[in-house]
Parts: structure tokens; sequence; C-alpha cells
């Protein structure tokens, strides 16, 4: 807590003719990126090894943990509420301070990257809430999404039409007069449009119905049959298991088990303390 | 907590050592004189009367401020309307002025007023056609308001207006009228505050930014009232006059033991007077605003003020209390306002800046320490000192700097506007407390 | 021929004094919402930035003028509006860079913004009065008016007179390309979405390699642009009185929050019912009511409040949305 904060507290936020309540950005923008180094012999696509770390200066949350996505493949996260999930997500994106371990993505370690770089460096990552621009148009949220790019952007917004029908329909409409289903592949989409060489998903099916979560999952799969590799959170780890090549199952954050997601499916100790028999 | 560089350093003595460089910067104006200091104590303790007042002033602030968090900046508006109190209550009656339509707009008030809460009345309970209902009231509200009031305050304000013109006062003590002051201010706030606080989020900040505006219009408009930009003057004393002292031969002697001339010396006596009158209701505001902090009210504000949430999930009715401390802050800000005219003997509307008496009352506050009652009247006076200073260390600043330049228009130019230098030097002040000492030189414990 | 000298005098009296101000307090209120939408607090020294502006550009046209340079008809002022909105700007990114940027990168709660502000505030209030002065200025120069009063009379034979002064044409126009080309600037370019992108969700703006700082300053130089346009075209219309432009500041702000804060289109529409509920209201309708009702003599001038009560219609006008609409007219940030 800062000075001022101390000073300040809560003071006159609740003005709204002087305050604009709406919350400011957590991420810290100003973060210099560091020196980006050569990746190691036999990695996979990504691989997020030994990481240990937590916010600021807070306790640990991540301990030793190890996530990696082989080219083509999708892989899963999954574990009790609390294990760290979301956070060995950030981490792996760069929104966490790491103690120890590294980031390595496609032959490059990127550990010292700042989350910006690493959008630029093909990672696309969805956020689980507050993932959209409201008051913009379908449309204009997916232009920004591919803010960094120079090129022509009309390919791959036609792409992404084609892959969320929806959007098209109601491209010109304001995101935030979505529905939550909505809202997620529009998300998804606007990560999408950088042209990402890795896509990262935060809990993608939170609060959206069964039907629509269906419907999204058949969407993921398809992305992933595209040849574009996919590492997601899931709270839904019976759904997530039965599409993911890969599963994680993190606790108090480190590596629990870790298999196929067949495998895992077929443990009877996972299958007893997180699939509910 | 190691970027905390303020806490650290915060010690029990701090509030000591500060008030006593305070003392001595007044000593300094009192006895010495160069280009820095006059070296009259009718000054030093010219300034310090009207900083005791701007203390009081912002003790309100702060009271709004430090215990609820609540931002208002039409502390201008609260301070003029404390300030007719005087007019009203202790100045003598006009002869004719009440026969002439006194009772009249006293009626008309209360049909307005009496409109505004049938108004609402009608708002609550009517269903259907409500809105048609609450209009066709204001409407004929307003219509038998105006039929009332304007003939009447023709009426008074041409009853002998090159010397009068209004509405007169009743001749009551002086003193009293801080008090009525204060409950003034206080109906101000309480309708202010029932109106922007029970939005959905608050507005008070441009609710009480535009009833200031409005207070202040009403006072340079409403001729009736306290003359309008004619000025009222002769206000009563609670305080013996100069000339009276002068005439005094007991005084004189008595002066003149202690080597002073009968004018100066009955100058000092009379701001004395002042100072000890404001000091015991400086006192006694610190006195009660301390005691309430410290009971179980005081406990629930700061509850409230550092988290409304969880206050508000265990059943505290937060906008009811904001609009308590509200109320009460304004109440203290008028028997400043009060004050302040009572000491000028002299109310002039065209004189309430919002600049000099929102903005720079906030200054006060934060450079003080919000949250901190000793903080704010240490800011107020030392800041109040800073402004009246800034007159006069400004220009010799300019002219020091200046010394250089060859003689012409620039030079000139800068040495006429120096006396502007005030406002940036508040700037200065203010934000380089913000960024430097955000909690202000005394912090709240 | 009655209804149309009621409707001369109506024009004459209210719609074209109202829409010149509305103008005026619209672009004004712009730079406040923009300013509320991308930094997420009210800044109080607004309106002497539109002050500072102003001085500026007033110097800037009495030396065009000692140059013996002009526009003709139009005013000096415009040629010089340019190099105030440079020096306004300036300034405004240094107060950006030296004050409110430690408190950004901070994450600070933005109450401490509008403390800032307020010193800010004091400031320019400050370096207006050591460039121009207190006192009154007239710098309006050129032709006075579009059409005058006996030409409007020759020309239709009404017996009800017809005023368009100058700057009441230019600032309407001025306006109306201001805010164009702003609507077009936001909704059109890469820019401009990106702020519109920074002020909805600044986490995912950062995300999407948009750079917070460039939009920030963007911010600042547009709200510093439109601040002196607001300002010239006040002082060219009415006079330049730097208090009067401490007291804009409140139908400023009334006009944002009826809008609806952080909404641009809410503060054009927020500047202009503010506008003309101040002149409606004050206006004493006695004239055009002589003219509808030939035969009716009422006691007084109509006039539902005096015009020194102005301030008092943006504050009920507020009050009144407020309680209806508790967002603003336009849906604005502050849900």
């Amino acid at each position: 807590m800062s000075d001022a904060e101390k000073a300040f507290g809560k003071r006159g936020n609740r003005d709204a003719s002087v305050v604009n309540p709406r919350p400011a950005g957590t991420v810290d923008g100003s973060r210099r990126s560091g020196p980006v180094g050569p990746g190691r012999e036999g990695d996979p696509f990504l691989i997020g090894e030994g990481m240990s770390g937590g916010y600021g200066r807070g306790p640990d949350i991540l301990h030793d943990c190890t996530i990696a996505v082989e080219k083509g493949q999708i892989a899963v996260i999954v574990g009790p509420n609390g294990a760290g999930k979301s956070t060995a997500m950030k981490a792996i994106f760069g929104m966490l301070d790491l103690r120890k371990g590294s980031v390595r993505l496609d032959g490059r370690d990127i550990t010292a990257l700042n989350p910006q770089d690493r959008v630029k460096a093909g990672m696309g990552f969805v956020p689980q809430v507050n993932n959209i621009f409201p008051s913009m148009s379908c449309e204009e949220n997916l232009e920004m999404g591919a803010f960094i790019r120079k090129d022509d952007i009309a390919d791959t917004m036609a792409q992404v039409y084609d892959l969320f029908p929806i959007l098209k329909e109601k491209r010109r409409q304001a995101a935030g007069e979505l529905s939550g289903g909505q809202r997620q592949q529009l998300a998804v989409g606007r990560a999408l449009m950088t042209r990402p060489s890795l896509l990262m998903l935060d809990e993608p099916t939170a609060g959206v119905s069964p039907i629509v979560m269906d419907e999204l999952f058949d969407r993921i799969i398809a992305i992933a049959r595209g040849g574009l590799p996919i590492l997601m959170v899931e709270q839904n780890a019976k759904q997530a298991m039965a599409i993911a090549d890969k599963a994680y199952v993190l606790v108090q954050g480190a590596n629990a088990h870790t298999g196929s997601g067949k495998e895992l499916m077929n443990n009877d100790e996972v299958r007893r303390t997180f699939l509910g028999g | 907590m190691s970027s905390n560089r303020q806490a650290a350093t915060t010690n029990p003595w701090r509030a000591p050592i500060l008030f006593a460089i305070l003392a001595a910067l007044f000593v300094m104006e009192g006895t010495m004189r160069n280009a820095m200091f006059s070296g009259s104590w009718n000054t030093a303790l010219g300034i310090l009367n009207m900083g005791l007042i701007s203390a009081i002033t912002a003790l309100g602030v702060n009271m709004q401020w430090g215990y609820a968090g609540l931002f208002n900046v039409g502390v201008v508006g609260f301070l003029a309307l404390g300030g007719v109190a005087p007019v009203l209550i202790a100045t003598q009656p006009v002869e004719g002025a009440w026969n002439a339509g006194g009772p009249r707009v006293l009626i008309a008030l209360a049909v307005g007023l009496g409109t505004l809460a049938l108004a609402v009345q009608a708002w609550k309970r009517l269903r259907a056609g409500r809105g048609l209902a609450v209009l066709v009231i204001l409407i004929a509200g307003f219509v038998i308001y105006r039929w009332l009031f304007d003939p009447a305050v023709s009426a008074i304000e041409a009853n002998n207006p090159a010397r009068h013109g209004n509405i007169g006062g009743l001749g009551l003590p002086i003193l009293l009228s801080w008090a009525v002051g204060g409950a003034f201010a206080a109906a101000a706030a309480w309708a202010v505050g029932k109106v922007a606080l029970g939005l959905r989020s608050d507005y008070l900040a441009i609710a009480t930014l535009g009833i200031g505006e409005i207070i202040v219009a009403v006072l340079k408009n409403e001729d009736w009232l306290a003359r309008g930009v004619k000025n009222v003057t002769s206000i009563p004393r609670p305080v013996p006059y100069e000339i009276e002292l002068q005439g005094n031969p007991e005084f004189v002697s008595f002066a003149q033991r202690w080597g002073f001339g009968a004018a100066e010396a009955s100058g000092i006596w009379v701001k004395l007077c002042y100072m000890s009158l404001f000091l015991v209701v400086l006192l006694a505001i610190i006195l009660l605003a301390e005691l309430a902090l410290k009971s179980p009210w005081g406990r629930m504000m700061r509850a409230i003020r550092d988290n409304e949430t969880a206050a508000e999930a265990m059943g505290k009715d937060v906008t009811a209390r904001h609009l308590q401390v509200f109320i009460l802050g304004s109440a203290v800000i008028g028997i400043a306002g009060a004050m302040m005219i009572t000491q000028d003997g002299l109310m002039a509307p065209v004189g309430y800046n919002p600049l000099r008496y929102t903005f720079l009352i906030w200054v006060m506050v934060i450079v003080g320490g919000s949250g901190n009652n000793w903080g704010a009247v240490l800011g107020a006076v030392l800041i109040w000192f800073l402004w009246i200073k800034a007159e006069v260390w400004g220009p010799a600043l300019i002219g020091v700097l200046t010394a250089p330049l060859p003689e012409g228009g620039l030079k000139d130019h800068l040495l006429d506007s120096a006396a502007h230098m005030r406002f940036i030097a508040m700037g200065l002040v203010l934000l380089l407390v913000l960024r430097f000492a955000p909690r202000g030189l005394v912090p709240e414990k | 021929m009655d209804i149309l000298n009621a409707l001369v005098a109506f024009l004459n009296f209210v719609f074209i004094p109202a829409a010149a101000y509305g103008a005026q307090l619209a672009l004004g209120a712009l730079g406040v919402t923009l300013i509320y939408g991308i930094l997420r607090f009210s800044n109080f020294a607004h309106g002497d930035t539109m002050a500072f502006g102003t001085a500026v550009t007033i110097l800037v046209t009495w030396a065009l003028q000692a140059a013996g340079i002009s526009l003709g008809p139009l005013p000096t002022a415009l040629l010089a509006l340019p190099l105030g909105i440079a020096g306004t700007a300036a300034l405004v990114l240094l107060t950006d860079r030296a004050v409110y940027r430690f408190y950004r990168v901070q994450k600070a709660a933005p109450i401490i913004l509008v403390m800032a502000s307020v010193g800010v505030m004091f400031l320019m209030n400050g370096l207006t009065r050591l460039l121009i002065g207190v006192d009154e200025q007239r710098f309006a120069d050129g032709a006075r008016f579009v059409i005058n009063v006996r030409d409007f009379r020759e020309m239709t034979g009404l017996q009800e007179g017809l005023a368009l002064k100058t700057t009441q044409a230019l600032t309407v126009i001025v306006a109306v390309i201001v805010v164009w080309a702003l609507f077009w600037f936001l909704n059109r370019t890469k820019s401009g979405k990106a702020m519109r992108a920074y002020s909805d969700n600044e986490d995912l703006a950062l995300l999407s390699g948009i750079d917070p700082e460039k939009v920030v300053r963007l911010t600042w130089i547009i709200a510093a642009g439109l601040a002196t346009i607001a300002g010239v075209l006040y002082g060219l219309d009415k006079a330049f009185k730097p208090f009067n432009y401490f007291q804009i500041l409140l139908p400023i702000f009334a006009a944002a929050i009826v809008g609806g804060l952080g909404n641009p289109l809410g503060a054009i529409a927020g500047g202009f019912v503010v506008a003309f509920s101040e002149v409606a209201i004050t206006y004493p309708w006695l004239k055009v009511a002589g003219y509808l009702f030939p035969g009716w003599e009422p006691g007084g001038l109509l006039q539902l409040l005096g015009t020194e009560y102005k301030f008092a219609v943006s504050f009920v006008i507020l009050i009144v949305v407020l309680l209806f609409k508790p967002t603003g007219l336009f849906r604005g940030k502050s849900v």
C-alpha cells in the first residue's frame, strides 16, 4: 500500500461525479521486457518448467510447477478450487513474478518478456472475465485484437466469422449486449486475431449454460484440429479431460498428476478426488 | 511496507514542533520589520484571527472528508450562508421593513418549501399519473410563490433603499448568530445531502459545487435579504470598538505601561478579544469532534469509511451516516462563516470566491493531514499565513529575480503580476504535499 | 404575422444564443468526459485549461494584429488558435508528466488525481493571471454580424429584428466540424478505437498491444485542444475573463454528467440540454407572449428566474436527470 493510498484510503471513491467507478487495470504495463534467450533441445512447443512464484511480494502460490503443450495438441489444467490453475496460466503468460523456473515457447526462452511482448511472440490469451470491450462493436473488438498487426486483417476476420458465425451476424452490435456464450466466443475470436501460435484459455466455459458449454468445447476442438495448440484451464474436469491430449492436475500449486486425458480419467485417485466418483 | 517513508517518521513530537514553528512565524511577523515581515502585532494578529476562522472551516471539511470521505466543493456556499446569520439576527431591525412585506415573504417561502414537500409526497404516494400531478403541483406552487413573493420583496426593497432596503435584523446578541449560522448551513446541507447522497452512486461533489454557486448568487442578488452587492455594514460586535478604547483613559494608560500608542494598542486589544473568542470556539469544536470520534459513533464512522461494503453488510445505514456527518461538518463551516462576518463587521457577497473559500480550504486540509483535526488546524493557519505573505514575498522574489533584466515592458509586466504568484505557490504546495507527504504534516493515527 | 414575429423573437433571444452557448458547453464537456473515461477522474483544472488556452490564443492574436495579419471578416483569433492549442497541449502534457503519471504508475485511487487536479488548477490559474492578468479582454475582430437587426427587418418586413453575430455562427460551425472530426477519429481510426478500448477495459487493451501511455498522451492533447477551442469560442462570443472560465466549470460538469459521464455523445447532448434550459428559463418571455396572445397583459416579465440564477438551472437539470436516470441521458461509465 502506497503512502497516498494510506492517506486517502477509500475516501471519496463513492462519488461518481468526480471518480470513475470503473476499476483500474491490474496488469502492470510499465514493466519492461528482458532479453529473449535460446530454447532447449527437445522442448515441447510450450513449456513452463519448474515455476515457483506468487503475486508481488506475497507468498508463493506455485511450487515447482511444470506445464507443457505439444504442437497440435490440447492441454488442460484441472484441479480443485484455489489450486493455482489460473495462476499457473498467468505465470506462463508473464503476469506473475517467477522466482524460479522458466517459460519457453517455440525454441525461445521468453521468461523475461512482459505480457504485451508475449502476445507479440505468439501467445493468444483469453482472460476468464473482462475479456471483451463492452461498449465497442464485435467487429471493433476483433480489430482491437489485431492491434499489433500491420498487415491486412480481413482474412483472419473472415476465418473467425467462419468459426463463430454468430459474431458475423452481430458484428455491428455492442459487445456488452451479447449473451454470456457469445461473449466467450468473441473473446476467443479476439485472441485469434493476432494469428497466435498458441491459444491460452482461462476457464472459457465459466458461467455459461451446459448447452453453450458443449458448443464452446466443439469450437475449441475445431480450433485445435486446425493445428493451433491450446492450453486451457477448466472447472469442468470431466469434459475437459475428455478432449485433452494432455491433462495436468494441480493441487496447492504443484503438479499432482500428469498424463493424457484418458489415463487420468482411468486413474482411481483422480476419479475419486476430482471427478466425483 | 518498506515503501512507507512517512509512517516511520511519524513521532509524537511532530505536531508540537510544527505548532511551535508556526508560533515562531507569527512572533517574527509581530516583532521583526524587514523585507519578509511587517513587524506589526496588528498585522500578525489579523492574520492569526482569519487563520483561526479558516481552521474552523477546515475542521468542518475535515469532518466530512476525514471521517466519512465526502468531497465537498461547495464550502464557499455554506460559509456564505453562515454569514447571513449575523445580518438577520444581530443587526438592528429596519424600520418599516417588516410591515412592508415581512410576513408575506415568510408565507411565500413557506409556500415554496411546502410545494416541494407536497411534490415529493405526491411522487411517493401516487401511482398512476404521478408525473402529471407533480408537475401541476410544482407549477401551481411556483405561481403562488411568485405572486406572494415578488410584491413583498419590491416593497421591502423600496423601504429606504439608500440606507436599508433589506428586511433587517432582530437586534439579538451577535454571539447567538454564530449558532444560527451553523443551523442555516446545516439546513442547506440536509437538503443537498438528502438529494445527492440518495442517488444510486453519490453525486455530492457536483451537487455541492452547484449549491455553493447558488447560495452566493442568492446573496448577491436578493437585496431584501442582506442588501445584495450593496453590502450590509455596521454589524454589531461582541468586543469593544477601537474608538471607545482610545477614549478610555484607563486603557490608554494601561497601553502606555506596555509601551504602545493608544491607536495601536486598541487594535491589538480588539484582535486579542476576537482571538480568545475564536480559540474558545475552535477548542470546543475540536474537543467535541475528538470525543465524537472516540465514541461508538465515531468508531462506526471510521468503520464505514474504511470498508463501506462490510459496514453495509453488517446492517449499517451508510447513506444516513454520511448525511449525518455531512450536516455536522457543514454546520461547523456555517459557524465559521458567521464568525467571519462578525469579525469583518461587513457582509460583502462579492468577496465569496470559490478559489479562496473552497479550494484553499481544501489545500489546508490536505496539507494538514486528512482525517486529523489538529492537522487541519495547523494546515489552515499555516496555509493562511503563506497565502497572505505570498502577496508580499511574491513581488519581493520577482523583484530579485528580475533585477538583471533591462527596464521595460516585460519587467514591468512581471512585477505587476507578481501578486498572482500566490496561486502558483498554493498549487505547488498542494502538489508537493500530495507527492511527497500525502498523509499531510500531521498524519492521521 | 404575429406568429412569425414571435418565432423571430424566440430565435433571436433564445435559440441562437442557446445554440452558441450549448456548442461551447458541449466542447468543454467533451474534454471533461474524455478525461473521466480514460483517466478515471473529473479534472477540476479543465476550466483553467480553457482559460490558459484562450489567454495564449489572445496573445498570439494580438501579435498577429500588430503584424497587420487578419482573416478579413473572420476573427484573427481563428488563425491564432492552432498555436494556442499547441501551447496548451504542451502545458497539459507537462503536468501529466510531472503530476499525474506518478499516480498512474502507482495505480493510485483516482480521488488522488482529483486532488492533484485542484493543485494544477491553482497553478494554471496563476499562470493565466501572470500571462494576461485578471481583467476582461475583448479580442473579437472582423465583421460583427452575419445578419444584423436592421437588414433583417428590411429584408422581411417584420417588426421583430433578428441578429446573428459572426461569433455565434462561427461557434456553431466550428463546433460541428470539431465534433465531426472527433467522432470520426474515435470511431474510424485505429488510435481513436484504441482510446475507446482503453476506456472500456484497461487490461485487455494492454494485452492487445495498446500502449497506455500513448493513449493517455493522446487524450490530454485532445482535451487540451477541445478546451482551447471551447475557451476561445466562449471568449469571442462573450468576453475573456479568467474568473468566468472558472465559473463555467459547473455547467460543463453538469453537461457531462447529465449526458452520462464518459460518453462523448452524452456530453454533446448534455451541453445543449443545459444551455437551452438555462437560456429558456432565464429569458423574459413577455415579448414572445405579446405576439402570440395580443390581448394578454401579464403583470411581470414572464421570466421564471433572473439571469443571475442561471447556475441554479444547470444544478436543477442535473438533479432532475440524476433522479430519473442515475447514469445520465446516455449511459455513462458510472454504472
